[in-house]
């Protein structure tokens, strides 16, 4: 393993205190606690909270998305590891302004537990908590750490909707509902050119041959669903294309959001190529992207390769949300 | 009934049980678990136990509730959310009762309600739910027996695991105990011992 790190029990620790002082004008730390919250002049602005988290090595995934117009909190667990429910509960507080808190969460057992718990304290509480569990990856049906599917790349647009409503004004029970209608309309599926490790392992959590990729590897190395000899960029938009269209069962006239994620290790260069082939791709479908995005938002760690999350536009004010402005350490233009 | 006091002792009660059988609940969960649950709830209590001295106590619920968090907040895995649930959800029952009226029996039905929901598992898994289903059954019959406690530990020990790590063994997990079991059984021992609640 070779990481530029200190102490690995040190290394979630050491990335917050990196990250709130890089930019302290976005964003500042609750004490005690690895809960990164906003710290720009509009924090305590009367608006509805949102609140997600969730293991640490996604990065910039989820902290990167505090800021006006989208989180309010973000809470890092351990690597790979969800938050605690003390830690959760404390961002609730803190996004509560008079308005309710609504927890953005992976479909991950361990998330799903921790979220639960600190919505039970919170309604001891009386701050009113309403929440969501995204569960856009298609690759499989329950993997090793979820019952269902998985929460990947795709939470991302879920954070730019919902903030881009909470900042408008929009109340709890609204937030609510836009979340359970666009949730369903998000689908992701990725490919794994090589595994993660995760510091305290040491080793990556799997391997595949100098010539081998796997396609629907999850953001913590969960298995896929086949194993392929390396193939072109325009052969892997295709076969990633294939599995969202058995969902979504493309047609002219329907209106697409876009996001390639790097896993990590993938360089832009190869995401902006393999974007290309997807959009070549779509145009043969006949439908209409509106908005696109490429970079690395969910990663995993070092892990290298890319996932493709499709977003059905049906709502216009949806692609308004995702255009909406933010100041976020990572969300970009 | 529950008041601050006994239910503070309840818990310091339970804490030097787990403490004392520290190593043993490990041992239980080596050949079924990660053989970590007697150190994980051990810190959880230790810490549970320093949070209850501190803090201002002004009702049983406040005592349930600052376990909970206590719990949560250190001992991490499976045990953490599940013990953290169970007291969270008695600091919701007692909650709203009057101070003179908190009987131990809805508590532990209504923990039982928040364990079966949290965890999923359902009475026969072989997890901490068989004991609190069976001591709930029994308390609602009448006080509760350290014989009854007993038994409801040793059912889990033919049972094959359905939740949890141990479920991956499958068959291989009958003929254990259930660490989670033999610490809740600890739980209610030290109900029995404290001796004024029920």
């Amino acid at each position: 393993m070779k990481k530029i790190i200190n102490n690995v029990d040190d290394v979630v620790a050491e990335m917050v205190d990196g990250m709130v002082r890089s930019y302290p004008q976005i964003v500042k730390k609750l004490p005690d606690t690895e809960a990164i919250v906003r710290n720009d002049a509009d924090r305590d602005k009367s608006i509805v909270g949102l609140v997600s988290g969730g293991g640490s090595g996604h990065e910039p995934t989820h902290a990167g998305y505090v800021g006006q117009g989208m989180l309010s909190a973000a809470v890092a667990g351990q690597v790979f590891t969800s938050p605690t429910p003390d830690q959760i509960y404390a961002a609730i507080k803190d996004a509560n302004h008079g308005k309710g808190v609504f927890l953005i969460i992976k479909n991950y057992s361990g998330d799903v537990m921790n979220f639960d718990m600190a919505k039970d304290i919170a309604d001891m509480d009386d701050i009113p908590v309403k929440s969501i569990v995204v569960d856009d990856d298609i690759a499989v049906e329950n993997s090793t750490y979820t019952q269902g599917r998985r929460g990947v790349a795709g939470t991302i647009f879920v954070h730019k909707i919902l903030g881009a409503a909470a900042d408008q004004g929009a109340d709890l029970d609204q937030i609510d509902s836009l979340a359970h209608q666009i949730v369903p309309n998000i689908k992701t599926i990725g490919v794994a050119l090589s595994g993660a490790t995760v510091p305290a392992v040491g080793k990556p959590g799997f391997t595949l041959a100098d010539d081998e990729i796997e396609y629907g590897v999850g953001i913590h190395g969960e298995p896929g669903y086949r194993k392929e000899k390396l193939q072109s960029s325009k052969d892997m938009a295709h076969e990633l294309l294939e599995k969202l269209g058995s969902e979504f069962h493309f047609e002219a006239g329907q209106h697409y959001a876009v996001l390639v994620n790097g896993m990590g290790a993938t360089p832009l260069m190869e995401q902006y190529i393999f974007m290309n082939d997807v959009l070549n791709e779509l145009d043969k479908d006949g439908v209409s992207v509106d908005y696109t995005k490429v970079g690395n938002f969910m990663t995993s760690l070092d892990m290298a390769g890319v996932s493709l999350t499709l977003m059905k536009l049906d709502d216009a004010h949806w692609l308004q949300n995702l255009q909406y402005p933010v100041k976020t350490i990572a969300w970009g233009a | 009934m529950l008041t601050v006091a006994n239910t503070t002792k309840w818990l310091q009660l339970f804490t030097d049980q787990v403490n004392t059988n520290q190593d043993a609940l490990n041992q239980y969960d080596t050949p079924i678990g990660d053989g970590d649950h007697g150190s994980n709830l051990a810190r959880g209590t230790t810490a549970m136990m320093d949070s209850l001295n501190k803090a201002d106590l002004k009702s049983v619920s406040d005592v349930w509730k600052t376990a909970a968090m206590a719990i949560i907040s250190k001992v991490g895995g499976a045990a953490g959310p599940l013990y953290g649930t169970a007291f969270l959800e008695m600091a919701k029952a007692s909650k709203d009762r009057p101070a003179d009226d908190i009987a131990v029996q809805p508590l532990i039905d209504a923990s039982l309600k928040g364990l079966l929901k949290r965890g999923g598992a359902v009475p026969g898994d072989k997890t901490m739910v068989d004991v609190w289903t069976d001591v709930d059954a029994d308390l609602e019959k009448g006080p509760l027996t350290s014989d009854q406690v007993k038994t409801a530990v040793e059912s889990t020990k033919p049972m094959e695991a359905k939740k949890g790590r141990a479920s991956y063994l499958g068959k291989d997990s009958v003929g254990h105990l259930d660490p989670g079991s033999v610490s809740s059984g600890f739980f209610f021992e030290s109900l029995i011992q404290e001796g004024e609640i029920q």
